[in-house]
């Protein structure tokens, strides 16, 4: 075991997949540079291990900013015998290319009968709670859940982001990864050798009896954080990290919440039709026998991140929103007026 | 002009007229209520087609757009696994799965056809980056048409293949409509010379009914685009006949007086013919080569005809490479 942060788990992952087969290639703006610290072994070009020299420009390649372009041209290459990786740094830089994910990369396989192979994964950078104003602060997966054809991870620690990073990248199927910044700088024990996290299972970041929570990529850490400071006063709380979105480990969360009876969902995205509207359906149509108080989400509000950090700091989960959650669902008082974002 | 081997010369005449009787015949099961939902044929554009898919080799890519039945027939794809995908037979093409807008035959090269106009064009692209990366000779030819030349993806598409000289031919086949839109009351400038923007070549095909004429600039570029010189774009100047999409009633007053009838006169099929019996093809061989056509398309449909409907029991295949993932 080694220690690595967040992002360095992705650049090891990536750095292993690019060992592996030479049909992975990375593409994107900024990534001959190293830019974002996942294709290089250090601060400087020189540094041991970075990914233009190790691996040329035929497989390092920076692209224009032309998101639409660079999504559809992985899309061919992925149909043709590539493996590509494109890093597309912000996620709300995937609206551009939107016609290119809905229309080609989740559709192609399916309309051509099987023909198509598209083994691509696109990853971007939810840089939110970081005052960088509302182009820059998108929280979008869950559009993207909405277009079947994707799959979607949403990692929330070093381990798993390196683990369903393999996993993603020998996939056939078109994987997006949304990565939040948040969590960049996450550190953890991470096993250096080669491992792959399948898709679909989710991860119990604790285990508790009194109520579940289930959350999602920078609310994980504050989930955890709740239920230990939760646990001071006696109340078990188990916390379920689906990290991959689609496919959702439904057993996973089922089980739990059949067992606590009682169920907060959180995530930073927008609250309506967002992953918790997802989750909350799930467990009410599937159990809700086993229910012993409403479900409560704890999402974004549905508006526009502003800019300002007294604003922005209020928009997302916190450990204090999911503790308050957790309260209510356990019929604790409250500890103070509950935010409005829960 | 390249000399042409005489079955070459015969191949090219069968195929395009392989796509006018496949179209034909389309046209009149939609009519008929035998394909469902509509198609748009390529009937008037034969020489464009052809001219453009037999300048590539057998394991080039190529993808096309919604006036597609043409791409994968000129490219050798067999007709009736074509015909049965837009009868939306179980034996279809894609299983049934796509229809007269999403046709391809990877067998042949053909990555696909788009509904959305000039969502397809980055699929080449990125067809021809693989070819580079992997460096196995191959090159990719996107179809698009006068309308999507209009579209922000086509420059995105052609700046990328530019700056990192990919193996790419962008074909447009400028049929002068956008639906009813005449193409330069919407259009700016001549679309062949935006390449030059993109420091490529620009070649306008005028006599886009003339197969050999479309032939030899597509040979052109795609030798260019082989040799490791980049891309080309190539606009070949054509008509379509019928409307946009069979079953649309929109008369003829969108189109100059006269125009269609002036475009008939030089079919590229008729213009073909005349060209083979100068070159010594006989009567007969020639009249063998429409009835061929025209047996391979009863075949084709007595072959759709004869297949069964998907069952709803595949209806999810294929959506994901594991059966667990579709919920």
């Amino acid at each position: 075991m080694t220690v690595m942060s967040y992002l360095g788990a992705i650049g090891a992952a990536q750095r292993e997949a690019m060992d592996a087969d030479e049909r992975v290639i990375i593409i994107g703006e900024d990534v001959e540079a190293n830019v974002y610290g996942t294709t290089g072994g250090g601060k400087s070009r020189s540094d041991k291990g970075d990914f233009l020299q190790r691996y040329g420009k035929n497989r390092i390649r920076n692209t224009p900013i032309s998101e639409e372009g660079i999504v559809g041209a992985a899309a061919g290459a992925a149909m043709t015998g590539l493996r590509p990786i494109v890093d597309l740094s912000y996620s709300s830089f995937l609206y551009m290319a939107m016609d290119q994910f809905v229309n080609q990369v989740a559709k192609n396989r399916y309309m051509f009968g099987g023909q198509a192979s598209m083994p691509v994964v696109f990853r971007s950078a939810m840089f939110y709670g970081l005052n960088t104003g509302a182009h820059h602060s998108d929280r979008p997966y869950p559009m993207f859940m909405n277009v079947p054809g994707l799959k979607i991870i949403a990692p929330a620690t070093p381990s798993d982001a390196k683990g369903l990073l393999r996993s993603a990248v020998d996939s056939d199927d078109p994987i997006l990864s949304f990565e939040a910044c948040l969590l960049w700088s996450a550190k953890e024990d991470v096993d250096e050798n080669e491992f792959w996290i399948p898709l679909g299972v989710a991860r119990t970041a604790r285990e508790g009896t009194d109520v579940t929570v289930v959350a999602i990529s920078s609310s994980v850490p504050e989930a955890v954080a709740a239920a230990e400071e939760l646990a001071q006063e006696g109340v078990s709380v188990e916390v379920i990290d689906p990290r991959t979105l689609v496919p959702l480990d439904r057993d996973a969360i089922l089980r739990s919440v059949a067992k606590t009876g009682r169920l907060v969902v959180a995530e930073p995205a927008h609250r309506t039709c967002g992953a918790a509207a997802e989750i909350s359906a799930l467990v009410a149509e599937e159990i809700f026998d086993s229910l012993k108080a409403p479900i409560i989400r704890v999402t974004a509000p549905d508006m526009q991140i502003p800019f300002s950090p007294s604003l922005e700091k209020q928009m997302y989960p916190t450990k204090a929103t999911i503790a308050a959650a957790i309260r209510r669902v356990v019929d604790l008082p409250a500890l103070q007026p509950v935010a409005a974002a829960v | 002009m390249a000399e042409l081997a005489h079955d070459t010369l015969r191949e090219m005449q069968l195929r395009m007229l392989r796509i006018r009787a496949f179209d034909e015949r389309a046209s009149k099961m939609v009519k008929r209520g035998h394909i469902p939902g509509t198609v748009h044929t390529s009937i008037g554009q034969e020489a464009q087609v052809v001219g453009a898919t037999m300048a590539l080799g057998a394991g080039d890519y190529m993808s096309g757009n919604h006036r597609s039945h043409g791409h994968p027939i000129g490219k050798g794809s067999p007709l009736g696994p074509l015909m049965a995908e837009l009868a939306g037979k179980a034996t279809g093409v894609c299983k049934g799965k796509g229809g007269s807008l999403h046709l391809a035959d990877f067998a042949v090269g053909s990555l696909g056809e788009s509904g959305i106009v000039g969502s397809s064009i980055p699929i080449a692209n990125g067809a021809a980056l693989s070819s580079k990366v992997l460096n196995n000779g191959k090159v990719a030819l996107a179809f698009f048409g006068d309308g999507a030349a209009n579209q922000g993806v086509l420059y995105e598409s052609m700046n990328m293949a530019g700056v990192w000289d990919l193996p790419m031919i962008f074909l447009c086949e400028n049929n002068q409509y956008a639906l009813s839109t005449p193409a330069h009351t919407v259009t700016s400038g001549v679309i062949s010379q935006r390449a030059a923007g993109f420091g490529m070549p620009g070649i306008r095909v005028e006599e886009g009914q003339d197969v050999l004429a479309v032939y030899d600039a597509v040979s052109e570029a795609v030798a260019r685009a082989r040799a490791g010189d980049g891309p080309t774009l190539v606009e070949v100047m054509t008509y379509r006949y019928n409307e946009h999409s069979e079953g649309l009633r929109l008369g003829t007053d969108y189109r100059d007086a006269g125009e269609r009838e002036a475009w008939l006169k030089k079919d590229p099929i008729i213009l073909f013919r005349h060209y083979l019996a100068s070159q010594g093809f006989s009567d007969d061989e020639l009249d063998g080569l429409q009835a061929t056509a025209l047996a391979e398309v009863d075949a084709a449909v007595a072959f759709s005809d004869a297949s069964p409907y998907p069952d709803l029991s595949v209806a999810f295949d294929d959506l994901y490479t594991d059966k667990e993932s579709a919920a």
